[in-house]
């Protein structure tokens, strides 16, 4: 079976998107991973972080996935631009009813803080 | 050396399982990462730099902040040599001292940390303290770029009197004491005092430490909490703990999944919350919030069996401790002055104070409101300033502090920041402040590493810049130390640090647990030594 992965973290560019023969079982950070693509596993897969925050690009595919249980729902509450179809990539697990499946990577930022805006110039003397 | 490892999937992929699911996800990323190490032995020159000497970087700090920017500036500008400095023998940071024992799949991240300290360009420079046992300003002649990123080694105090006295416990001690921090091996935190304790602060720290005192023993002892900590945990008195906080449910610091953790813990009741304290319209809110709120309200069903309990007490900020008439270094209670939110609905809402008070009897106080940086000595002198009141390093807002090919100030003293010295950054808690998990620290430090990475592209194409000078790095540190009389005798180096894990580990597998923390530094210091031994306790 096959998932597409848009793999261009940028809001608004649609850009390429790659797609990789699958096999049923393997999970979206590991697929990632294993093809090179930028997504972090920060804590090895477990659940416990968010890094590997994925957005499933057909509200029907999202329907299609297991509901996620609430260790995977605290951790999505976390990352940085969720949305109505985000999962963490390490617990969804490529079945038939996904092929074809499409995610892109959410732009990946730090929370923004004061010092965001109006920052200091590094010294020049 | 540990064998390293070329493949960067996860190890439960084993190549004895029958789904040949797992087995070929193995083999394309083992493929890959084949590859990518060909591609990157094969170039003696970079993508980025014209051919001429690798950058050298000394990154102070072996936290999460330190590694992932060392990560991504070795594979982003290969051949990049990188020295981290750490004041202790053993790396990692918070990732060691401060991740909770009962949370141990957070601590995945060192997987990540030792295949960057695998590489032949990484150099661990461990037991090392700048400011003290090193200069900082002779690092700058040596290195094309220093990063600080060093995190937070202070914790806010309230201003109480009387804060100094016994009985009164900063968490980020009782944490560092339970997970094996030599600086707080002697902390030896009296939990028979009495059957309650207070903590003041709703952050996740306040979440682990209510959770490590209200535990039972048998689940801790499995873990990676320290021996001695275990001892003291088994003969506490604690029952009850008070999580206090300034403000109400919508501005506490806590996230759901430790809360959900404390709630569900078993054996332990925890009190209703009044229904006031919420937002009327709690399904409007966005997600994160609207699932916290509606967690904290469900609560949990009253246990009659339960021998434990704590609370989340809301809208109380501490005046003055209370102490026995009888014994003045005996606590007794907590007086708090009852605070009101201008708008509870809102997490960044001000809060004042009212005219009421109320006294909570306890014999323990920790504090948690928050951990502080400070100053290197002599980063001024190397172009750094410390904004001691935010306590973080002032910087750009992406982490520059001063660009390389700077000229020396005009009327500068001869130990002055020099035009060929190393350009500064920072990153993690150090440039940002002290919140965050480790996912925001390891954003924080790849826009660092960006900036950076950014600064070399433009160097490069300056034939003046003293990227294009070589530098010598740790060798030329130590010949400069030695020079001027600085004694660096117990250097741990990442095979020392390797001696030090596998001792641990051993001792560990004796009583059934991940591994046994060496609670001093003269033990890591032995045990690091090729055919030392050192006892673990």
């Amino acid at each position: 079976m096959v998932t597409s992965i848009h793999p261009n973290r940028e809001k608004n560019k649609d850009g390429e998107k790659y797609n990789f023969e699958v096999s049923e079982g393997d999970n979206l950070l590991d697929i990632a991973q294993a093809n090179d693509l930028e997504m972090e596993g920060a804590c090895g897969g477990s659940c416990a972080c968010s890094t590997c925050h994925i957005i499933i690009s057909d509200p029907d595919k999202y329907d299609a996935i297991p509901e996620p249980d609430d260790d995977e729902n605290d951790m999505l509450d976390l990352a940085f631009g969720l949305t109505e179809t985000s999962r963490l990539g390490c617990q969804v697990k490529m079945t038939p009813a996904l092929d074809g499946l499409e995610v892109k990577l959410p732009a990946m930022t730090r929370n923004m803080q004061a010092s965001d805006f109006g920052g200091v110039n590094p010294k020049h003397h | 050396m540990a064998p390293e490892k070329l493949c960067s999937a996860a190890c439960h992929h084993a190549f004895n399982t029958t789904r040949t699911a797992e087995i070929s996800i193995a083999l394309r990323s083992f493929s890959t990462a084949t590859a990518r190490r060909e591609q990157e032995q094969s170039h003696s020159t970079t993508e980025h730099n014209a051919p001429g000497p690798a950058p050298r970087v000394a990154i102070i700090g072996s936290g999460p902040a330190g590694f992932y920017a060392a990560r991504k500036l070795m594979r982003e500008v290969h051949g990049t040599k990188i020295d981290m400095y750490e004041r202790l023998p053993t790396p990692y940071g918070l990732v060691r001292y401060g991740v909770a024992p009962d949370h141990p799949e957070v601590k995945n991240c060192q997987d990540e940390f030792n295949q960057v300290a695998q590489s032949p360009d990484y150099t661990f420079v461990g037991n090392v303290e700048l400011g003290r046992d090193l200069p900082l300003p002779i690092l700058a002649k040596h290195y094309h770029a220093i990063v600080f990123s060093y995190g937070a080694s202070k914790d806010k105090e309230i201003g109480l009197e009387g804060e100094d006295k016994p009985h009164i416990y900063s968490a980020r001690a009782f944490v560092g004491w339970y997970n094996g921090l030599p600086e707080y091996r002697n902390l030896k935190p009296d939990l028979q005092a009495g059957e309650s304790a207070i903590v003041v602060g709703q952050g996740n720290v306040a979440m682990d430490v209510a959770r490590i005192l209200l535990s039972s023993v048998e689940a801790l002892q499995k873990t990676d909490l320290t021996s001695y900590a275990i001892e003291t945990l088994k003969t506490s008195r604690v029952k009850h703990v008070h999580v206090v906080g300034r403000r109400g449910p919508m501005q506490a610091a806590f996230t759901i999944k430790e809360v959900r953790e404390l709630i569900h813990l078993p054996g332990v009741n925890f009190s209703p919350i009044p229904h006031h304290l919420f937002p009327p319209n709690s399904k409007s809110l966005e997600r994160p919030k609207r699932r916290l709120m509606e967690l904290l309200q469900k609560g949990k069903p009253h246990d009659p069996q339960a021998t434990k309990s704590w609370s989340l007490d809301f809208l109380l900020a501490p005046t003055h401790l209370d102490w026995e008439p009888n014994d003045p270094n005996t606590l007794r209670g907590v007086t708090f002055t009852r605070t009101a939110l201008s708008d509870p609905s809102s997490p960044s809402s001000p809060v004042s104070n009212t005219p009421e008070t109320t006294t909570i009897p306890t014999s323990t106080l920790l504090r948690s409101i928050g951990y502080k940086a400070e100053a290197i000595p002599g980063m001024d002198r190397l172009g750094a300033t410390f904004d001691a009141r935010a306590g973080t390093l002032q910087h750009d807002g992406t982490g520059r502090i001063l660009m390389l090919d700077t000229p020396a100030p005009a009327h500068a003293s001869p130990h002055a920041h020099a035009q060929g010295d190393a350009a500064l950054y920072c990153a993690g808690w150090v440039k940002r402040g002290p919140t965050g998990v480790i996912a925001n620290t390891m954003t924080d430090a790849f826009q660092t590493a960006e900036a950076i990475i950014s600064d070399w592209k433009r160097a490069s194409l300056n034939s003046a810049s003293t990227l294009h000078h070589p530098k010598r790095g740790w060798p030329g540190v130590k010949t400069q130390a030695a020079a001027e009389g600085h004694r660096l005798e117990k250097v741990v180096s990442w095979d020392g640090w390797h001696r030090i894990d596998e001792k641990e580990k051993r001792a560990g597998a004796m009583k059934g647990k991940p591994r046994e923390k060496y609670g001093r530094v003269e033990d890591m210091v032995e045990a690091a030594a090729a055919g030392g031994g050192g006892h673990v306790h």
